[in-house]
């Protein structure tokens, strides 16, 4: 197994140890969750999450690197996306402004001339390579790949690459590599099925919906001026729209979007009215925003 | 790490991969690995640490617990390989190879009028040899594929400037502005669904709706997708990928547990879009149903789902095998109901009518 001769300091005991730090930045997590993300910094493998929208993959990247005290680089994901917005590329208008300049001072050494102009100053770093640059042996990077499903194959299989040797060579300059690798985290919302050999290199978590008591939980945390009423009608009440068969089905992403208005509202707990004006932030479709107003706005938290 | 726990590690992949979970010797190693940072005599921490390397989607998930369960139990042997559901395979009456072997005296190679005749004529009503013919072009078939405009660039003569390309060239004349280079977006294979009815009433055009379905997948790979529908919906793309179109279309009979069925057709279409259609299959893409619109419940769903789908998709192409009859008016209660979400409205009961429906594709 290579890379797993020392331990630094950024690597926890015991996956207990982590969830313990993540709570403290205000993620709370399950023991797969805490697991997945210690072997991913023991193992030194990306970690490839899948699951419904809104249900902390990405909040977990941030909070990940929140607790490493690490730079995090974001990479999102799009159709079309190559490698001179992913990698790196050459800053064209300064590297003619340097030849303007140099002509100028009447500098005539052409061969010194051009090997300044393929100098690293000149290179524009784009999140992969940045991610490279910044992780050292003390303090990994926390690179987040973020929905990778909307990126075509072929940024896939440049990923995979990037991914497994976690080094990327330009030709004018050399190859760059990591000191060691940066933590990785991709995210994929699965409106695609990534390559097999992508999530062979890494480990692979699907994230659910949280219980109701998780929930109750992540939104007292992060909700604390919500009251205790208000937070567990708010959970039961997104329970309760989970097993509707919406659309759109809400996200955790959502029912603290709902408590953070319903705050703001002043709302001390969930009533009808209050709940009528709010829907909006936890149903983004009108169809099931209908649904939902048509089965009786009171029926999603009554009894709770 | 000590030898039996390897051991014990490599069976259970092995009790996975026979349950469907493709554990491949790389995951294995993994999972080994993990379980090295981890507590072996926890069944948590193994459990955790077999299903974050062994598993790679989420249909995994429910196998990999019941096998955990089976496997770190003992009870090892009740682990069995899922029987295969029962299927009807659907036999050809004569297939392109066997035509020959069965009717010495038939011809195999049609001349051009008979192929013009041929490809007019209802492949509901075609005799077994000339089925096989019909086979045997629509083999041939080789362009059932569309494109978009991607996002990316490519050099051109005209179209914008490109100033990259345009400074890189300045650059490499010394500052000397030599000529103007510009770029257009390229275009990239937009993406095509295939929805094909196997039920009771589409049995004499499934067959060769199929077959044209693997056209379509050869043709563009990576950006085809089909379905089967009947009384369920079944993904039947990578059965469909077999080059070989006879044994693709034994693979897929296999795969199909509802042939000659009724339809459900409103509730496979809600649950495509449930399941795929709305994550990013659909969107901007290319869908077509083949389907004669016999809808046995209420027709409501399917309406509403079709309206779903309108919004999803670049473009909706009902192919209806009974369009082409003389008198044809779309009367059945499915049909009225999907019609106003229809951006195209085809036949398909010839050869010369799924060519045009590849040309619908083509210049959606």
């Amino acid at each position: 197994m290579p890379h797993t001769t020392s331990i630094p300091a950024s690597d926890f005991a015991s996956p207990k140890a982590l969830s313990e730090a993540l709570e403290q930045h205000a993620y709370l997590s399950d023991d797969g969750l805490a697991t997945a993300c210690f072997l991913s910094l023991r193992m030194r493998r990306p970690l490839f999450l899948e699951g419904e929208a809104g249900v902390g993959k990405t909040e977990l990247a941030k909070t990940l690197a929140a607790v490493l005290d690490a730079p995090l680089i974001r990479l999102q994901c799009y159709e079309g996306l190559d490698a001179a917005q992913a990698l790196y590329d050459w800053d064209f208008p300064r590297q003619l402004l340097h030849l303007r300049a140099a002509e100028a001072a009447g500098v005539t050494d052409v061969e010194r001339l051009e090997s300044e102009l393929y100098d690293r100053r000149f290179l524009v770093s784009r999140p992969l390579l940045q991610a490279l640059e910044t992780s050292s042996d003390e303090r990994p990077s926390v690179l987040l790949v973020d929905e990778i499903d909307r990126a075509d194959d072929e940024f896939e299989a440049f990923l995979l690459e990037v991914l497994s040797d976690f080094t990327i060579s330009v030709p004018e300059l050399g190859t760059i590599s990591a000191e060691r690798p940066p933590v990785v985290v991709v995210t994929s919302n699965r409106t695609r099925e990534v390559h097999d050999a992508l999530k062979r290199r890494c480990l692979y978590h699907w994230l659910e919906h949280p219980a109701f008591d998780r929930e109750v939980a992540i939104i007292r945390r992060r909700q604390p001026e919500a009251t205790e009423t208000l937070v567990r009608q708010v959970a039961a009440a997104a329970g309760r729209l989970r097993q509707l068969d919406l659309l759109k089905a809400p996200g955790i992403a959502e029912s603290l979007d709902w408590t953070e208005a319903l705050v703001a509202l002043g709302a001390r707990d969930l009533n009808p009215d209050t709940a009528a004006v709010t829907l909006g932030t936890v149903l983004k479709y009108r169809e099931d925003t209908e649904r939902v107003v048509d089965g009786g706005i009171g029926a999603l938290f009554n009894g709770a | 790490m000590s030898r039996d726990v390897v051991e014990t590690l490599t069976g259970f992949a092995r009790t996975l991969r026979a349950a469907g979970v493709g554990a491949d010797p790389e995951r294995v190693q993994a999972m080994i690995g993990a379980v090295g940072h981890l507590n072996v005599l926890d069944p948590d921490d193994v459990y955790w640490a077999g299903r974050l390397t062994l598993c790679a989607d989420p249909a995994d998930l429910p196998r990999y617990d019941r096998c955990f369960a089976a496997y770190f139990s003992g009870a090892t042997a009740s682990v069995r390989r899922t029987a295969p559901p029962p299927v009807t395979i659907v036999r050809h009456a004569a297939t392109p190879g066997t035509a020959g072997e069965d009717e010495p005296g038939d011809v195999s190679v049609a001349t051009a009028s008979e192929i013009e005749t041929l490809r007019m004529r209802d492949v509901a009503r075609l005799s077994a040899a000339e089925r096989a013919e019909v086979h045997r072009l629509l083999a041939l078939l080789d362009d059932v594929s569309a494109q978009r405009r991607s996002r990316r660039f490519t050099a051109r003569h005209r179209g914008r400037l490109d100033p990259h390309r345009t400074v890189r060239s300045i650059l490499r004349r010394g500052g000397e502005i030599s000529g103007l280079h510009h770029r257009a977006h390229r275009t990239r294979p937009r993406r095509v669904v295939l929805i094909v009815d196997v039920s009771g009433s589409m049995s004499p055009y499934a067959d060769v709706l199929l077959r044209f379905a693997h056209a379509a997948v050869r043709s563009a790979p990576r950006t085809t997708e089909v379905f089967s529908a009947g009384t369920r919906l079944t993904r039947v793309t990578r059965e469909l990928r077999h080059r070989e179109p006879d044994s693709a279309m034994r693979t897929v009979s296999a795969a199909i547990p509802d042939w000659s069925g009724g339809t459900r057709l409103g509730e496979e279409l809600k649950e495509f879009l449930d399941r795929f259609g709305q994550r990013g299959m659909a969107r901007g893409a290319i869908v077509v149903i083949a389907s004669d619109g016999w809808e046995r419940g209420d027709a409501s769903l399917l309406g509403e789902q079709m309206a779903r789908l309108h919004r999803l998709a670049h473009r909706v192409v009902w192919s209806n095998p009974h369009k082409a009859q003389p008198g044809y008016e779309p009367l059945t209660g499915g049909m009225l109901a999907a019609l106003p979400y229809v951006d195209d409205f085809v036949a398909g009961h010839s050869l010369a009518a799924l060519e045009e429906l590849a040309g619908v594709i083509g210049n959606a």
